[in-house]
């Protein structure tokens, strides 16, 4: 769908003709991201961030199918072969650091894209079903990103597989029988590494497929915009391109100076010194911690230190770290106040800084040792966090004063809006 | 079936009531999802644990040279098992224990092979996220009580590898064993 007043495709050369009645393939890019998209014309750099998650998936699958070139699964050799790259193929080292910084780069990309969603409440209505394939799109990056960190085969590679796949092992009944299926034997070997490279080779493909619907369901109402006030006439909307074109591309060249910084200056700051040790069964690292991206979730995981009525410690905090993310599915039903915008919504703005500080502490402490006063305040931050989705986001949609809308987007962007004096008088 | 009956009108000829081609529809499609069914379970089988790696799932473990006081770490299932030959006093300190107590109530006894009460052979599996524990090796810290100390976070076991203090819910497992000979152990 589009608005009534899009550009239209039209075609001048006879080769652009011929192929538009054969395979429509130009129309639908025009149609898409070209001229004939019209989009609200007040969005921020916020609405950058989207773009620049599928140029992150696009550049781990590049340099993904490449190191699969180069890399072997096999436990006997998989460190090896990554040293390999790392030493013996040309630009091999590139293209192994930016795979793995891009890894980061993607998350902290998406972080943002989901608390862009979050601040401008992206995720209502008629968007819902945008937001539940991004929560969708989400889950499959952190399973992808989990398995990818296996492959080298480093120390922590095997204790990051060996502690993740216990946390299945909670599972009452079930749990040992499910690890062991999933391992394909008692503990990381052999079995387990095979299958995670060829799933971790589908996955990202997956993505793509998930992302496409993501992009289709977004061109149905077209993209939100930071007053959340829905389009409503042609004043309110540019051609995507040239305009968000050009500001993408700004946007893009920015994020490739700060990754490629990153990338040639601190490539193995986000990384752990242990993986570069061989995988040994025997002996465990000290400190064991998963990527940076998955700290909140990890501390969540790590806040239930006693049984919780009769459910064990372990399978608590396993239920409450999927939660984490799960509650982001009903999200869209438990914000119920009609305006979207956190810029009108004087009390829930409060609470979104809240929210983001509550994460960024989460965050810390997944990061940091397994005790106090860590542990207290995981799980101070972990009942915050859970508080903020179930109780305090559908009182405040409840009791919130918001400040008055815009007419319009013009209105917001311009300061008056013409069109507003001629609708509003046939209503009077 | 002299009279022809279509396929597409019921039996009675009122217009209502089942079709044949309600009953060839499913039929055929209950058919095909058992076959379909049947067709899935091998492509989840083929993930659980191969004919080799169960086939390593036993192995034989000569003990003979442990002096009491000192233990060596094996290889179970690709992972470590650790084998304790218990000194008196540490015996004796695992039974001054009221198992009722513990957090995994288990005694010594149940915990070893009758006569071999000085033999505590368990896993080198933090029952918490599946660290291995330091004190079978030589000069590893053993903990405060003695047995095992879990590094990852915390976790303390005594002399008979029961949990004592820290996040993990249960003792070190101990794997099914026999033993095939005074100084012989079969692990699996």
């Amino acid at each position: 769908m589009s608005f009534p007043w899009a550009n239209h495709y039209k075609p001048s050369h006879p080769f652009m003709q011929w192929l538009d009645e054969k395979l429509p393939l130009p129309r639908f890019v025009y149609n898409a991201v070209g001229a004939g998209y019209p989009v609200p014309r007040n969005l921020n750099y916020f609405w950058n961030f989207g773009i620049l998650a599928g140029v992150c998936l696009m550049l781990q699958i590049v340099t993904g199918v490449i190191l699969a070139m180069h890399y072997a699964a096999n436990t006997g050799v998989a460190f090896d072969s990554t040293e390999h790259i790392m030493r013996d193929v040309n630009w091999g080292w590139m293209l192994r650091y930016a795979h793995a910084n891009g890894a980061s780069a993607f998350f902290v990309v998406v972080y943002v894209h989901i608390f862009r969603g979050f601040f401008f409440s992206s995720y209502k209505a008629p968007r819902e079903m945008i937001w539940l394939l991004g929560v969708v799109i989400f889950l499959l990056m952190m399973a992808t990103a989990f398995m990818g960190y296996v492959l080298p085969w480093g120390q922590m590679s095997f204790w990051g597989a060996k502690v993740i796949t216990g946390l299945f092992g909670a599972i009452p009944l079930v749990g040992e029988p499910l690890q062991q299926w999933l391992l394909g034997g008692f503990s990381p070997d052999q079995a387990a590494l095979n299958r995670f490279f060829s799933l971790h080779f589908l996955l990202p493909f997956v993505i793509l497929g998930v992302v496409i619907l993501h992009v289709w369901a977004l061109h149905i109402p077209g993209s939100s915009n930071p007053t959340g006030v829905e389009v409503k006439s042609e004043s309110d909307t540019v051609p995507f391109h040239p305009y968000y074109t050009a500001k993408d591309g700004f946007g893009l060249g920015v994020f490739l100076l700060l990754y490629c910084a990153v990338l040639f200056f601190a490539p193995n700051a986000l990384g752990h010194p242990d993986n570069y040790i061989p995988a040994n069964p025997m002996s465990t690292p000290a400190h064991i911690v998963p990527e940076w991206y998955f700290w909140p979730f990890y501390a969540i995981l790590r806040a239930f230190t006693s049984d919780f009525f009769f459910i064990p410690a372990k399978l608590m905090g396993v239920l409450a770290m999927f939660s984490a993310i799960l509650v982001w599915f009903f999200l869209p039903w438990l914000d119920t106040s009609p305006v979207r915008s956190g810029l009108y919504r004087p009390l829930f703005r409060k609470f979104f800084y809240v929210l983001l500080v509550d994460v960024l502490i989460l965050g810390y402490c997944g990061g940091a040792p397994a005790a106090e006063p860590y542990v207290m305040i995981s799980q101070i931050a972990a009942t915050y966090y859970f508080l903020h989705f179930l109780v305090i986001l559908p009182l405040v949609s409840s009791i919130e004063k918001p400040e008055p809308l815009p007419y319009s987007i013009t209105e917001a962007v311009l300061g008056k809006d013409d069109g507003a004096v001629l609708s509003a008088n046939p209503a009077a | 079936m002299a009279d022809e009956a279509s396929i597409d009108t019921p039996a009675d000829g009122t217009g209502e009531g089942v079709r044949r081609r309600d009953f060839i529809n499913i039929a055929a499609v209950s058919f095909a999802g058992v076959g379909g069914l049947a067709a899935v379970w091998p492509l989840v089988r083929q993930m659980s644990p191969s004919a080799d790696v169960l086939a390593e799932s036993s192995t034989e473990i000569d003990i003979s040279a442990i002096q009491p006081g000192q233990a060596i770490k094996a290889v179970f299932r690709k992972q470590p098992v650790f084998l304790r030959n218990l000194t008196p006093k540490e015996i004796s300190e695992a039974d001054a224990v009221d198992a009722s107590t513990l957090r995994d109530p288990q005694t010594l006894e149940q915990r070893t092979k009758e006569g071999h009460k000085n033999w505590l052979i368990t896993m080198g599996v933090c029952t918490h996220l599946g660290c291995v524990p330091l004190g079978a090796g030589e000069g590893e810290v053993k903990g405060e009580f003695g047995g095992y100390f879990c590094p990852c976070h915390g976790s303390v076991y005594d002399t008979a590898a029961r949990i004592r203090k820290g996040p993990a819910p249960k003792n070190l497992e101990v794997p099914p064993y026999e033993f095939t000979s005074d100084t012989v152990v079969k692990i699996g």
